[in-house]
């Protein structure tokens, strides 16, 4: 059954109740990425869509609270309205997974989602200053709250951040905001092989020119030739006056202005070339920009894949046939080579279900993993399994 | 005498003390363990200097596996560790206790790789916050939080406090720069989380460390980010008659969407104190000042502080002074960044570091001089106003312990009214034990205790820095 709570007390007699029978629940926000993750075991569901609404904004602060079960692009709209974002560029995966449904908030704090400006401006998990959530044993727990700079206590902001719902439910999240840059405009570079690409970005990155945006796209992903992006976003004379001395540094580039750079970054965010109806399995890999290169070479060597970087670099998004273990083991074995992390962000519920989705920890930091998840969750209650067999 | 309360030291470790330190002598050099009382003092307290406690004995290891070594002696002998860095901790964070083994980091300060093409450092818990980029700085880059303390104060002590600085709103804090740590456990296990790369995998224990103030686990390597210069930065001075216009611009510069570096917020008496020590050329008839620091090329900025003193005119500033020259610049951040130093010559201070919403500062530092008022002292106002994080210097005197109690009492007067306004207790600082019985303030029991439970997870005995962060009564089992 789904419950749908109301209110966040209602939730917590619902959590409560399902840890006196011992029936786990799995959480869901909008819906729209139950492909993310190990395939839920439970047979209920709680539907956080009831936990919906701005709880304030203050635009003078920067800073905006909304219950987890609002709708993303309703805090878009409405902060579109004082000129301000959320900084890490929440992106919205309907397109990925060919899923309908509203993203929300809470899923975008739960999931630790964040787009190409996480480079210059930090993750969700940076944002993310204040959350309300319920434990594996009904209690509503707070941490953090509604100030840029605050140290008081441990973090369990951070830790709901990226948890997957496993810690927690979400009700309540808050995050910094910054204003909206005035304009935008994106150097392309066209035709460089991957390693010259990455060198590129770095180069780019080295610079104080602030880029917000670093992509490479190798031929074939989304256009016939390679492209390289560089992209600046600020006052309309700043972007013009830094795009010029990035053309200087990395010698050349076509310039787009700022819609095109909008669609095209919302693309890579969004990993709409690898988007429905696409049915390859993807990956999204975590590493030093300067091995990413020789991390592909590596997978490559034991069979075709499509790629592509973001992050400067740092992440990699692969496609690959969604048979067997999705080429889990060649993943997972050039990870190991070059650092970093590798997780299965879509694929058929029989492939998540024996492979595994998020990395493999080692055992001291699963020995942690399976601590604080009992210290906050003791009986199991909230998404088990979702990241990590019982946890 | 002292208000601030330590729990009893347990008397069968202290009795058990020449055992524990022949254990430890057979682990370490002589040259890395401190025994004698004379050379104990050394570590008696940090920045928080009106308590102080000799620990049992002092080690100073020189490596992750060293360090490891220790940690699993002390651990099958039961023996309370805390973790030190430079010792400036100003909320009591690194004060030690009688029954408990203090374990340093500043053998272990070498900087272990610079990859500028991955812009990281990977260090050596010891290295200090400035010497990395100080190490860097010749090629462009730099390390970017930079508390006032960052010529002495450590990594380790940084990731402990997830420590702030002048130009955090912009370029984040601690947390926001830090890609990866190497850690040792309570009982010797070396853990390494994050590394070289974006956003560590599984939960996020590089956050939860940051800022756990030493209660789960010794760091002894950091990876951090670095980032490139700016082309050039510039500050500009703004004296206010009143602190209401000088909060009102700083509202002002952010509606109109911009982010400065820096927003440096200083009162009549914290301009006074600077003044006198640093010859800044400081406004003394100003009510209010505000440094604002913009970055970019030297157009960038002009057209940037055009703006701003356009805004800053628009809220009656009193004097303006632009920085023409690298000189002049030195000069406006020299009387800021000497406050804490300044302040000390003048009267002994507690500094507090609650943090507020930017709206509410007005009213809080109204209610600040009225609440100094009261317990008849005087405070200093220096912080960083582009994030509420406020730093009221209350001035008393440490030999007077009439006084001592007055200061904080009114130091935890400020800080409640920070929390009943929408604040916290600490912005950069730290609970240590300063603010450790403040924190149900903030906090209900049910928060309390599910962090207590999560601290649990790291060290189920309560080893680890034990009598800091949260209050001793009312402990979760
Ligand atoms: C391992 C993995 C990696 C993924 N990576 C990405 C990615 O990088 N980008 C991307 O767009 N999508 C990713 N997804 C899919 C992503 O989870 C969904 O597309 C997105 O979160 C949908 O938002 P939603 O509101 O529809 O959330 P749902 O699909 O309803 O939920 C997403 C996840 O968040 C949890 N959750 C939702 N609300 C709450 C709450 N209030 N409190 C606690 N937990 C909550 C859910 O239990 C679920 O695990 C990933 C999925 C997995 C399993
Ligand atoms: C004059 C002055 C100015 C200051 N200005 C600022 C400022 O602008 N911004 C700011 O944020 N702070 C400031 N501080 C406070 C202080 O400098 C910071 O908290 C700093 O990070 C402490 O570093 P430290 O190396 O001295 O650590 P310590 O004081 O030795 O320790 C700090 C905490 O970290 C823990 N710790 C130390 N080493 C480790 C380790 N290896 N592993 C785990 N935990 C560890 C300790 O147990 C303690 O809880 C200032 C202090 C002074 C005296």
């Amino acid at each position: 059954m789904t419950h749908q709570p109301a209110t966040e007390s209602d939730l917590c007699a619902i959590v409560a109740d399902a840890r006196a029978k011992k029936t786990p629940l799995a959480i869901e926000g909008g819906g729209t990425r139950a492909g993310l993750g190990r395939p839920s075991q439970t047979a209920d569901t709680v539907s956080m869509r009831g936990l919906d609404g701005i709880v304030f904004y203050e635009p003078a602060e920067m800073v905006i609270c909304a219950r987890a079960g609002t709708p993303l692009a309703d805090i878009e709209a409405l902060l579109a309205e004082r000129n301000q974002i959320l900084p890490f560029e929440p992106p919205d995966h309907r397109r990925l997974y060919g899923s309908s449904g509203a993203p929300t908030i809470g899923a975008i704090a739960a999931c630790n989602l964040s787009g190409s400006r996480r480079i210059s401006v930090g993750a969700a998990r940076d944002g993310l200053i204040g959350v309300r959530f319920v434990n594996g044993a009904g209690e509503a727990i707070k941490s953090g709250g509604r100030v840029m700079k605050n140290v008081t206590g441990l973090d369990l902001v951070k830790l709901s951040a990226g948890a997957h719902g496993t810690l927690g439910a979400l009700t309540e999240v808050t995050f910094k905001l910054l204003p909206k840059p005035e304009t935008s405009a994106t150097l392309v570079l066209d035709g460089l092989d991957d390693a010259r690409a990455i060198a590129a970005l770095s180069q780019a990155l080295g610079s104080p020119f602030e880029v917000s945006g670093a992509a490479h796209l190798p031929a074939g992903v989304g256009a016939d030739t390679a492209r390289t992006l560089l992209r600046i976003e600020n006052f309309a004379a700043s972007v013009a006056y830094r795009i010029d001395e990035l053309r200087k540094l990395v010698s050349g580039g076509a310039v787009i202005d700022d819609a095109a750079s909008c669609a095209l970054w919302r693309d890579v965010s969004e990993c709409a070339f690898f988007g429905a109806p696409d049915n390859r399995a993807i990956w999204r890999v975590s590493t030093a920009p300067s091995r990413a290169p020789d991390l592909v070479r590596l997978i490559q060597r034991n069979g075709a894949v499509a790629h592509f970087y973001d992050w400067g670099g740092g992440l990699v998004w692969l496609a690959v046939d969604a048979t067997g273990e999705a080429r889990a083991k060649d993943i997972r074995a050039a990870v190991a080579v070059t650092g970093g992390h590798a997780t299965l962000v879509r694929a058929p519920d029989e492939v998540r279900a024996h492979t595994q989705v998020f990395q493999p920890l080692s055992d001291p930091l699963m020995k942690l993993t399976r601590g604080v998840k009992a210290s906050i969750d003791p009986d199991g209650i909230l998404n088990p399994g979702r990241m990590y067999a019982g946890i | 005498m002292s208000a601030i309360a330590f729990p009893l030291p347990d008397p069968k470790i202290l009795g058990r003390r020449d055992q524990i330190v022949a254990g430890l002598a057979a682990l370490v050099p002589p040259e890395c363990l401190v025994v004698s009382e004379d050379e104990r003092r050394a570590f008696e307290t940090d920045a928080l200097t009106a308590y102080r406690r000799l620990p049992l004995a002092v080690v100073l290891p020189r490596s992750t596996e060293e360090t490891s070594k220790v940690m699993a002696y002390l651990h099958q002998e039961g023996v309370k560790v805390v973790p030190r860095g430079a010792g400036t901790s100003l909320s009591g964070g690194a004060i030690p206790q009688e029954d408990a083994v203090v374990i340093g980091v500043s053998k272990m300060s070498k900087i272990l790789e610079v990859d500028y093409a991955d812009r990281i450092a990977r260090v050596q818990a010891g290295v200090t916050n400035l010497g990395i980029s100080n190490e860097v700085a010749a090629d462009g880059f730099f390390y970017a939080p930079d508390p006032s303390s960052q010529l002495a104060c450590t990594i380790a002590g940084n990731i402990g406090m997830n420590s702030g600085g002048a130009h955090c709103l912009k370029y984040g804090v601690t947390t926001n720069n830090v890609l990866g740590v190497k850690m040792v456990l309570v009982d010797g296990t070396i853990v390494d989380i994050g590394g070289d790369w974006l956003d560590a995998a599984g939960y996020d224990f590089l956050g939860l460390i940051t800022g756990s103030e030493g209660q789960l686990g010794i760091v002894t390597e950091a990876t951090v980010r670095l980032l490139r210069q700016a082309e050039g930065a510039r500050p500009v001075l703004f004296g206010f008659a009143t602190p209401e216009e000088a909060a009102a611009c700083v509202s002002d510069i952010i509606g109109h969407g911009i982010i400065p570096v820096a927003i440096e917020f200083m009162d009549k008496l914290a301009i006074e104190i600077c003044e006198a020590f640093a010859h800044a050329g400081y406004p003394l008839d100003a009510g209010a000042l505000l440094i604002v620091e913009v970055e970019g090329s030297d157009e960038e900025m002009e057209t940037q502080l055009k703006k701003i003193v356009a805004i800053a005119q628009k809220n009656n500033v009193k004097t303006v002074r632009e920085s023409q020259s690298a000189m002049e610049a030195a000069r406006i951040w020299k009387g800021r960044k000497s406050a804490f130093g300044a302040t000390g010559r003048v009267a002994d201070y507690i500094c507090m570091d609650g943090t507020v919403p930017t709206s509410q500062l007005c009213h809080v530092l109204d209610e600040t001089y009225r609440i100094v008022d009261r317990y008849g002292l005087r405070v200093a106002n220096v912080f960083h106003a582009g994030d509420g994080n406020m730093h009221p210097l209350i001035m008393y005197n440490v030999n007077d312990p009439a006084e001592q109690e007055k200061a904080e009492k009114a130091g935890e007067d400020v800080l409640k009214l920070c929390v009943d306004v929408g604040g916290c207790l600490t912005g950069e600082h730290g609970v240590g034990i300063e603010k450790r019985d403040l924190m149900p303030r903030q906090f209900n029991t049910a928060d309390l205790h599910q962090q207590m439970r999560v601290r649990a997870a790291f060290d189920d005995q309560w080893l680890l820095n034990p009598a800091k962060v949260f209050p001793l009564e009312g402990r979760a089992a």
